[in-house]
């Protein structure tokens, strides 16, 4: 089993990223840099948290672009996985790997805090060792984390059950006060329709060690390999 | 030929601009009583192209594949010559 982590110019949390799967996870990772391209089979590629490009023009827009893109959106129609956290995320919406975008936080500032979560499907790749509406405590990072889409897409999402997490208070009560950025209905992580690309903007890797206050994050990660190995 | 497009990208009417009212906000502070803020971006590109159409054409597909983010932008192209 073979994760990769792809560095966009400006990514700054592909190590963290790469230091969680493969030492405390324990899983081969490979830092991508994305004009390398994917050389290898990947068992899932995780596009990691940072700044690509300055966030210029949008957040994400311009490592959307990038060749390497094509390899990954290709990867994710093979029916591998693919985390975006984070400006992963940002940048996974900008290349339409799920619908809907993440834009400028209601209140436009950068939020940099601990926040809950609950855990609104379990069945997924990255899900499902997490309990039905669990509450989780992980980390957010970011100025453009505001996840918007049409009302059209948002029943979709709810009616298919692709919502992961939904920002939540600690007892887990979905309200306007535990929503940091105004994200419609509270989401902030999104499944593909074939449920095999997660982005959301937490940051799980950042949650994944007991020294760092939560290991609730490292469950995606866990998650994630159970269903490689299920599925070898 | 040569063109300039000038590429106006807008947030579409409803989504909200946190930017637009810290602005307002600004220049209520500075004392301008305002009815209404909206910000733009705007791109001024120039290309060489056989007409005018084709210039107009380029343009669309640019706001489509990168300069406007379907989802929350609108855009308008304009050529200026």
């Amino acid at each position: 089993m073979r994760f990769a982590v792809v560095q966009f110019g400006g990514s700054n949390c592909d190590l963290d990223t790469q230091y969680v799967l493969q030492e405390v996870c324990g899983i081969d990772t490979d830092l991508v840099w994305h004009r390398d391209g994917l050389k290898r089979h990947y068992d899932a590629v995780i596009m990691p948290g940072g700044f690509s490009y300055g966030d210029y023009l949008r957040a994400g827009a311009i490592a959307a672009r990038t060749p390497v893109m094509a390899e990954i959106c290709r990867h994710a129609t093979q029916g591998k996985l693919v985390l975006g956290i984070c400006n992963g995320a940002q940048t996974g919406s900008e290349a339409g790997l799920v619908p809907g975008t993440f834009t400028i936080n209601a209140y436009p500032k950068f939020i940099s805090r601990e926040v809950h979560l609950r855990v609104e499907n379990t069945s997924s790749p990255f899900t499902s060792h997490y309990r039905k509406d669990e509450v989780i405590q992980v980390p957010i990072a970011h100025k453009e984390g505001r996840y918007i889409a049409g009302d059209a897409v948002i029943r979709r999402l709810n009616q298919e059950n692709r919502v992961a997490f939904r920002f939540c208070d600690r007892d887990g009560t979905i309200s306007e006060a535990a929503n940091p950025n105004g994200s419609i209905e509270n989401i902030t992580g999104v499944l593909s329709k074939e449920g095999n690309v997660l982005l959301m903007m937490p940051h799980p890797e950042r949650a994944s060690e007991k020294v760092l206050g939560s290991e609730d994050g490292r469950r995606i990660f866990d998650s994630m390999i159970a269903h490689i190995e299920e599925h070898a | 030929m040569r063109y300039t497009l000038k590429i106006t990208i807008t947030l579409k009417p409803g989504i909200l601009d946190p930017e637009a009212h810290a602005i307002r906000h600004a220049l209520t502070n500075l004392g301008f009583r305002t009815e209404d803020l909206k910000t733009a971006r705007i791109f001024l590109i120039t290309l060489d192209t056989p007409d005018e159409g084709e210039a107009r054409a380029q343009a669309e597909k640019m706001c489509e594949r990168l300069l406007a983010n379907p989802v929350i932008h609108d855009h308008t192209v304009e050529v200026m010559g």
